[in-house]
C-alpha cells in the first residue's frame, strides 16, 4: 500500500522532469513551428555547462547554461533555421543533421564516456521516497513556469511573442519586427533546454548521447498539451508522469512506454490540437 | 549507447604496437585497420565485411553488445574469417569463426551467485535493460535460485537507455531484497545509480551486484553513487600480477595518467596476443590453421593465467568479486582460486538442466 501511495509524488517529479525539458519545446515548437530535433542537444550542452562549473556552484550553473544554449540556439536560427521556415519536413532533416553533430563534437571535446557531476551536498538526503534533488527539480520546473508565465503576459517582449505567434502577417503589418520576436523566441527556448540540461545531472547519465534519450519525451508532452500552451504543457507534463509512474508500478518500464504512447494517439483522436489550443480565424 | 568501445579499440592498438616492438610475428609487423561500428548493429556486419573482402585482413578483434555480435556472426561463417571477441556475454553460443575472451556466464555470473549465496544473501531483486544480455542471465539466476534456496522478489526490465528509475527503486524498496542482481546496459546505470543513492539506501544494507559496470564506468556514474557495491569480473586495474603492472604502465603512458583500465580492455588487449601467439604455432595466419594451433594456447596475462579451450573457442578465466572503493577502483574480496573451464551452454551444472 505504501508503494502505491509513493508513487503520486514520483508520479509529480517525474512530471517535473517532464515539464522542465519541454519548456523549451513549448518555445520553438509551440509557437514557431520548428521541430527542432536539436533540443535534445542543447540539454546536453545545459548538462556540460553544469560538468564546466563544477567546484563554481550548481546554481550559477543554472542561468550560464541557459545563455550557452540559448546562444547554441541563436546560432542555429541566425545561420540554418531562419532560411526553413514554413518548411517543417526540411528543418526536422536538418536539424536532426545539427543534432548528430553536436553529439559528435561533445564526443571530441569530453570523450565518448559518461563525465561524473556530483550532486552538492545541500541536495543530499530527503523527504519519504523524494529526495531532495527530486524536490529541487520540481521547484525549478515550477520557478521555470512562473518565469515564462510572467514574460508572456506582463511584459511588452512577450506580447509581441504572443502576437507573432497567432498571426504572424497581422504582427507584421503592425510594426512588428518577427524575426527578432523570432531569435529572442528561439534564444529563450533553447536556454531553457540548457536549464534542463543542468537539471537533469542530478539523476540522469551525462554523457555526448544525453540529449536522445529526452527528446521523444519532450515532444509528446507539447504536442499532448497543445502546441504553444504552456497551461497545456503543464497539465500533459503531469498527467504523463502520473500515467507513467502507475503503469510502471502495476507493469514494467517497458509496458508503461506503450500504455503513455497508446494514451497520447487515442487522447489526440478526441483533441487533435492538445489539451488547449488558440482559437483563431485564420483558415491554417 | 556503449561507452567503453573506444577504451577497448586502444587497448587493442597498444597490445599491437607492443607486439610489433617485440618483432612482429612470424617476422612480420601487424599492421591496425580500424574501423567505428557506430553502436550500430548493421553498420557492425557492414564494417566487418568491409575488412574481410576489400582490406582482406588477417583477423578481426571488435564488438561490443550481444546485439553487435549476433549481427557479425554469419559475416564471419559465411566468409570463414575470425573475429575476437572482447566482452562478457550471455553464452549460449559458440561459433567455429568466434573466439570469445570475455567471460561466459559460468565465469562472471554464476560466480557471482556463488558469493552472494556464499554472504547469506537469499532475497534477489533482479534488475536489468530489456535485451538478450539481461534476459538470458535472468534465466540463470532463477535457475541457479531455485536450485540453492534462493528466492527472487521480482524481475524488471527498462528500454535500453532508460533514465527514469524512481519508480524501479521504489518496487525494490517494498520488495525489501537482501541484493539486487544488476544487468542494466551502459548509460542506464549512471541514472539507477544516481537515483537509487539518492533515495538514501546504502550498499551495506542492499548490496547491487553489478556485471556490467567497470572502472570506466565507476567514473561516469560519479564514485559517490557506487561505492561499497560489487561487481563481477575477471579483471580489475587493481589485480596483482606483473603482467598487469607492465600493462597498466603501458596504457596510461600511452593514453594519460588519468586513464583507467577494465576487464573488457584487458580481455581485448589479451585477444590480440592470443591470436599472435595462436599465429605462431601455426606458422601462418590463415584462419583454419590458427583455429587449430589456437587450442591449448596458455599465456600469462594482466588477469593471471589464461588457456584457450579448442572446443568451444572460450578462454579459461579467473572470476574475481570486487567491491568499488572511494577512489573509483575496484578491490578484490574473492576469487575463484583458479581460471575456470569455460562451459557457455552450462553443460556441467545440473541446475541449467533445462535452460538450452
Amino acid at each position: 500500500m505504501e508503494g502505491v501511495l509513493n508513487q503520486l509524488p514520483i508520479g509529480l517529479s517525474i512530471g517535473a522532469v517532464l515539464l522542465l525539458i519541454a519548456l523549451g519545446l513549448t518555445f520553438t515548437f509551440g509557437q514557431m513551428g520548428v521541430i527542432n530535433m536539436a533540443h535534445g542537444e542543447f540539454i546536453m550542452a545545459g548538462a556540460y555547462t553544469a560538468y564546466l562549473l563544477q567546484g563554481v556552484g550548481f546554481l550559477i550553473a543554472l542561468p550560464a547554461a541557459f545563455v550557452v544554449a540559448g546562444v547554441m540556439g541563436l546560432i542555429l536560427e541566425r545561420t540554418l533555421i531562419r532560411r526553413f521556415y514554413g518548411r517543417p519536413l526540411d528543418t526536422l532533416l536538418l536539424t536532426w543533421g545539427v543534432s548528430l553533430m553536436l553529439q559528435q563534437l561533445a564526443r571530441d571535446l569530453f570523450g565518448a564516456p559518461n563525465v561524473q557531476v556530483a550532486s552538492p551536498a545541500w541536495l543530499r538526503g530527503g523527504i519519504g521516497i523524494l529526495p531532495y534533488n527530486r524536490l529541487f527539480i520540481m521547484a525549478l520546473a515550477a520557478a521555470s513556469v512562473l518565469a515564462i508565465w510572467a514574460y508572456m503576459n506582463r511584459t511588452g517582449q512577450g506580447r509581441r511573442m504572443r502576437a507573432v505567434m497567432q498571426n504572424r502577417r497581422l504582427a507584421a503589418t503592425s510594426g512588428i519586427d518577427t524575426g527578432r520576436v523570432d531569435q529572442r523566441t528561439f534564444f529563450i527556448g533553447s536556454g531553457l533546454a540548457g536549464v534542463a540540461g543542468v537539471a537533469l545531472t542530478l539523476i540522469g547519465p551525462v554523457g555526448p548521447t544525453l540529449g536522445t534519450y529526452y527528446i521523444v519525451d519532450a515532444f509528446l508532452v507539447v504536442v499532448a498539451g497543445g502546441l504553444g500552451q504552456l497551461r497545456g504543457a503543464v497539465l500533459a507534463a503531469a498527467g504523463l508522469g502520473l500515467l507513467n509512474s502507475y503503469a510502471e508500478f502495476w507493469s514494467d518500464a517497458s509496458l508503461a512506454k506503450v500504455v503513455v504512447f497508446v494514451a497520447i494517439i487515442g487522447f489526440l483522436q478526441i483533441r487533435p490540437q492538445g489539451l488547449f489550443f488558440v482559437r483563431s480565424r485564420a483558415l491554417t | 549507447m556503449a561507452i567503453s568501445e573506444v577504451t577497448v579499440r586502444d587497448a587493442e592498438l597498444l597490445a599491437v604496437e607492443e607486439i610489433n616492438a617485440a618483432g612482429g610475428v612470424l617476422g612480420k609487423k601487424l599492421e591496425p585497420v580500424v574501423e567505428d561500428g557506430a553502436s550500430d548493429w548493421p553498420t557492425f556486419a557492414e564494417k566487418a565485411t568491409k575488412l574481410i573482402a576489400q582490406d582482406k585482413v588477417a583477423t578481426v578483434f571488435g564488438g561490443w553488445t550481444s546485439a553487435s555480435r549476433k549481427a557479425m556472426l554469419p559475416v564471419f561463417e559465411k566468409r570463414k574469417a575470425l573475429l575476437w571477441y572482447p566482452v562478457q556475454y550471455e553464452g549460449l553460443e559458440s561459433s567455429p569463426y568466434i573466439f570469445y575472451t570475455g567471460a561466459t556466464t559460468n565465469q562472471q555470473i554464476v560466480p557471482g551467485l556463488d558469493y552472494l549465496k556464499e554472504q547469506g544473501k537469499k532475497k534477489l531483486f533482479l534488475v536489468g535493460s530489456d535485451y538478450v544480455f539481461p534476459r538470458t542471465a535472468n534465466k540463470i539466476i532463477k535457475a541457479y535460485a531455485a536450485a540453492n534456496g534462493m528466492e527472487v522478489l521480482g524481475e524488471e526490465y527498462t528500454p535500453l537507455g532508460h533514465t527514469e528509475y524512481s519508480t524501479l527503486v521504489n518496487k525494490i524498496t517494498e520488495a525489501k531484497p537482501d541484493a539486487v542482481f544488476n544487468t542494466l546496459n551502459g548509460d542506464s546505470n549512471v541514472a539507477f545509480f544516481k537515483q537509487l543513492k539518492s533515495t538514501g539506501i546504502t550498499a551495506d544494507q542492499m548490496p547491487v551486484m553489478s556485471v556490467s559496470v567497470a572502472e570506466e564506468e565507476v567514473k561516469g556514474i560519479g564514485v559517490d553513487n557506487v561505492a561499497g557495491q560489487l561487481v563481477a569480473w575477471n579483471y580489475y586495474q587493481t589485480t596483482d600480477t606483473p603482467a598487469n603492472e607492465k600493462f597498466v604502465a603501458a596504457f596510461k603512458a600511452k593514453y594519460g595518467a588519468d586513464k583507467v583500465t577494465s576487464d573488457p580492455m584487458e580481455a581485448g588487449y589479451n585477444a590480440v596476443y592470443l591470436w599472435a601467439e595462436a599465429v605462431k604455432k601455426a606458422g601462418s595466419t590463415d584462419v583454419e590453421a590458427v583455429k587449430k594451433a589456437a587450442g591449448g594456447v596458455s599465456l600469462d596475462r594482466p588477469e593471471g593465467k589464461v588457456t584457450i579451450d579448442g572446443d568451444n573457442q572460450h578462454v579459461y578465466k579467473t572470476a574475481r568479486i570486487g567491491v568499488v572503493q572511494p577512489d573509483g577502483q575496484i578491490k578484490e574480496v574473492w576469487n575463484s582460486g583458479e581460471p575456470i573451464k569455460p562451459d557457455p551452454y552450462l553443460k556441467t551444472y545440473p541446475w541449467a538442466g533445462g535452460l538450452v
